[in-house]
């Protein structure tokens, strides 16, 4: 049962992947994208860690998603009409590349793969939001306290870049 | 079950899919979501590490990397917003003022 659904979610997030690279229009690739997020949620369920599961549904497909979302539509962006149209030398470049990245990445897999741990029979606690919490306000307290200031840094700071200049009325 | 190396491998695959989305679209913000799936595809191998030595740390990890990545994309939209006011577009190509 659980081979079917990773199949399942396996397919669909690397075909909505595929289709938001190869897609033309930026609203479409941003909901493929959103489509993508969710199927890695359930590929997280299924490995049992459900609180991160809730939280990238959460933080990547609800808050950061409508705000690529929001730019998107606040840039008015037009659609890449040339994508794919001819071929160019740069796109050959560009699969071949992956292809080496890819097949590295497997190879090395492959070489290591019954070296790799087996299902730890104690996840089915480990990943709740009990389990993440009590470790989280505890040993990792410190780092949890300077990612509050990180975002209120980035905030700021994009708040800094983001804003049109303010004139003075004597100036104009 | 499904094994570890399933999931390595899916992860493996998200992550050069975001690769050559990066290196052939011209567009920033496509750009930038392809940047963000391959952040989750990292994410994903960490959990299933994690997952499988029943280890609680490397879900702490992607927790981090979550907050990390919104504080990524907050800048990075507003550096993209800040470009098109500047030129009007948001072509890699036509973004040429440090280029050599």
């Amino acid at each position: 049962m659980t081979v079917y659904f990773f199949i399942m979610l396996a397919v669909l997030a690397v075909g909505s992947a595929l289709a938001m690279i190869i897609n033309k229009n930026v609203v479409n690739s941003a909901l493929f994208l959103v489509l993508n997020m969710v199927s890695l949620a359930g590929i997280f369920l299924l490995l049992n860690a459900q609180f991160l599961a809730i939280i990238q549904i959460l933080v990547y497909a609800g808050a950061i998603m409508v705000l690529f979302l929001f730019v998107i539509m606040l840039l008015n962006v037009q659609d890449e009409e040339k994508l794919f149209d001819k071929f160019r030398f740069k796109y050959l470049l560009a699969f071949v590349l992956a292809i080496g990245v890819a097949g590295q990445i497997i190879y090395s897999l492959a070489g290591v793969t019954e070296m790799l741990p087996a299902i730890s029979e104690n996840m089915a606690t480990v990943g709740t939001v009990e389990a993440v919490g009590d470790v989280l306000f505890t040993d990792y307290l410190l780092p949890f306290e300077l990612t509050a200031i990180l975002l209120t840094a980035a905030v700021v700071g994009a708040l800094m870049i983001a804003q049109h200049k303010i004139k003075r009325t004597e100036e104009i | 079950m499904v094994g570890i190396d399933w999931f390595l491998g899916l992860s493996a695959i998200l992550f050069t899919v975001g690769l050559v989305g990066v290196l052939i679209r011209r567009n920033a913000i496509v750009i930038f979501m392809c940047v963000e799936l391959m952040l989750n595809a990292v994410n994903l191998s960490l959990i299933s590490f994690a997952s499988h030595h029943g280890n609680i740390d490397g879900q702490i990890l992607v927790f981090f990397a979550l907050a990390v990545a919104a504080a990524e994309a907050v800048v990075g939209l507003a550096i993209i917003i800040a470009i098109f006011r500047n030129n009007l577009s948001v072509d890699v190509t036509k973004i040429n003022l440090l280029r050599w």
